[in-house]
């Protein structure tokens, strides 16, 4: 078979393994492995959600944590207040996502380049501090959530291996999604304009508009994630909206490989168990991890599936 | 009229600390177009370096000295080992490899000098309030922030605007290829300007040191504050820099000063406590955030220097 490349034999690999995992863990009894995995889940479907923009819309968004504590701070706060419903609480998340990013990008897209990513992350920061100052919700030191999102029988988060399926068909469901956007009729005109904006507007397509309907779409997905994560540590605070989150999901978007349907589960996934993995080993496990960082950009270009896609190719 | 006076030279004095960190950081991104999160952790070794040696001297200026040279060593050193083939990449590398390397310096100092943070003391002779106009004293080492950073500002823009290596450094921000083929050494002068750049944060790191505790992550919260800067300035103008950073630090400090009371004069007492420590770090983020909407290259753009 021609098509069966070495990225997609490992893509394919990796998702049998996710997908396989809780088997693994009920008959190890290894508990702690399958709480890592529903964590490593929920921020590779952020970032798949930066990647959409990133990678396929070049839009380089450094304030994409925000949508996290958004998302997390709608489920903790509307159970704080005694909404436990989940069918109320993810659609508020998803909508406040929406909105925030609809503001804050309509704002941004005005400026390009290092700007863009300077801006964003500058509204990053306005929501983190705005969350800081939230005293009736915790302010600083965060919120606990006790209750854990109610589908009323349908689903039941509290249910490890319930949850994390549900975490990963939302992982799913939105890859599917990233990938019917992409080779639409909207995702080709967006990834022209990446490629270059002035003829696309010369053409006659409304640039700004298109890239604001991308970059709202990936915030929303992104508020999704918010929201799985706030029901999984049980807890938000402003410190998952701090500029290093950000900074960690480019990372893993980078890492895995920028516009390319599964690079970012790849990166979250090799990103978080090299973090686990390393931390294990020693206390100062950063110290490894900072310069390996630097090597894989030095040398490693197109992150994990640009050098599995060199590989095939022999 | 005292408490305005101490703040307004509060916000002076925050204002030139961040000018020293955003003019390193502006040079680099100007003149090598990198952008290097890492410039903040250079500003932590410079206040962890200078700790050291003023405790193994038992002197606070020799300890400094001593401490601005290992700073520029270790710019130096950096740019040599691993930024240098970082030139001429996708921005996106550079934010990934700097980033790896705040994860190193994090690292390296929590096992060097240990998760707690250290002190610097002054010399008694610092800590003597000075007084500056009748009947208004200011703290002896605030004001010599003030004179030093002043005077490193004007060093500066002389040595930028009226020597040579000056001109080499603005003619690389107008035009790398065209003064590497004019038979200029660019990696020596990338090399130079990045140590130079790196000494700055080290002698912010420093000078702030006293006034703050030498932590570990101290630099990724003031690194995000030289960002808005030269953003705001322009990126790669020293002029747009100075006077951002001065207008930073301004509103920043006199937004935590006076913000409080305004805002309990329209809220309840309550709310606006709560309010207002949110409302004045959100200030500058604000600022920045209407400059670019209104001016999306910044006030002062480089190229139309």
């Amino acid at each position: 078979m021609k098509n069966l490349t070495v990225s997609k034999a490992v893509t394919a690999l990796m998702l049998a393994g996710l997908v396989l995992l809780p088997l693994y863990s009920q008959a190890s009894g290894n508990v702690f492995i399958l709480t890592l995995f529903t964590r490593i889940i929920i921020l590779a479907l952020a970032a798949a959600s930066l990647n959409l923009i990133m990678g396929f819309g070049g839009m380089m968004s450094f304030g994409h944590a925000a949508y996290l504590g958004i998302g997390g701070y709608a489920v903790g706060m509307l159970a704080q207040e005694g909404v436990g419903s989940g069918f109320i609480q993810f659609p508020v998340a998803l909508a406040a996502s929406a909105i925030y990013a609809l503001v804050i990008g309509a704002l941004s897209l005005r400026t390009r380049g290092v700007y863009f990513i300077m801006i964003t992350l500058a509204f990053a920061q306005m929501a983190y501090y705005v969350a800081s100052g939230l005293a009736r919700y915790g302010g600083d030191d965060g919120l606990t959530v006790y209750k854990r999102s109610d589908f009323s029988g349908l689903i039941n988060l509290s249910n490890r291996t319930q949850f994390y399926y549900l975490c990963l068909a939302c992982l799913l469901g939105v890859i599917f999604l990233i990938w019917r956007i992409v080779n639409s009729r909207f995702g080709l005109v967006v990834q022209g304009l990446r490629s270059n904006e002035q003829r696309m507007q010369a053409i006659g397509f409304p640039a700004k508009r298109y890239q604001l309907v991308c970059f709202v779409i990936s915030g929303t997905m992104c508020g999704l994630a918010g929201a799985l994560l706030a029901n999984n540590t049980d807890f938000v605070s402003p410190a998952v909206m701090y500029w290093t989150r950000s900074g960690d999901l480019m990372v893993m978007v980078i890492l895995g490989g920028m516009g390319t349907l599964f690079g970012p589960i790849m990166g979250a996934v090799v990103y978080l168990l090299l973090e686990e993995f390393l931390s294990q080993i020693t206390e100062y496990w950063a110290l490894i991890m900072g310069p390996l960082l630097l090597l894989i950009v030095l040398f490693g270009r197109g992150g994990i599936m640009g050098m599995l896609g060199r590989v095939g190719r022999g | 009229m005292l408490l305005v006076v101490e703040q307004f030279l509060n916000g002076l004095q925050f204002g030139l600390l961040l000018f020293l960190l955003a003019a390193g950081l502006t040079l680099v991104f100007g003149i090598m177009d990198l952008v290097n999160l890492a410039h903040g952790s250079l500003y932590m070794m410079g206040a962890y370096f200078a700790a050291t040696f003023a405790a193994w001297t038992g002197s606070f200026l020799l300890g400094a000295l001593m401490a601005l040279g290992a700073t520029l060593v270790l710019g130096i050193v950096l740019e040599m080992s691993a930024l240098r083939h970082l030139y001429g990449r996708d921005h996106l590398d550079h934010v990934l490899a700097t980033f790896g390397l705040i994860l190193f310096f994090n690292e390296a100092v929590r096992l060097i000098w240990g998760p707690a943070g250290l002190a610097l003391p002054l010399p008694a002779w610092l800590t003597v309030p000075v007084p500056i106009l009748p009947g208004i004293h200011y703290p002896a080492y605030r004001l010599a922030i003030i004179i030093v950073a002043l005077l490193v500002a004007l060093l500066l823009y002389l040595g930028v605007m009226r020597t040579r290596i000056g001109m080499l450094i603005r003619a690389g921000a107008s035009n790398r290829e065209m003064i590497g083929a004019l038979g200029i050494n660019i990696k020596l002068l990338y090399t130079l300007v990045f140590g130079l750049g790196a000494a700055l944060a080290g002698l912010a790191g420093l000078m702030q040191a006293p006034i703050l505790t030498v932590q570990i992550g101290m630099g990724e919260n003031i690194l995000i504050l030289a960002f808005v800067i030269i953003v705001i300035g322009g990126i790669g103008s020293i002029r747009g820099a100075f006077l951002a950073a001065i207008f930073v630090g301004m509103i920043d400090t006199l937004g935590r000063a006076f913000l409080p009371n305004l805002l309990r004069q329209v809220l309840s007492g309550a709310a606006a406590s709560t309010a207002a420590p949110a409302l004045s770090s959100m200030l500058i983020y604000l600022l920045m955030a209407i400059v670019l909407v209104v001016r999306p290259e910044g006030l002062f753009p480089a190229n139309r220097r």
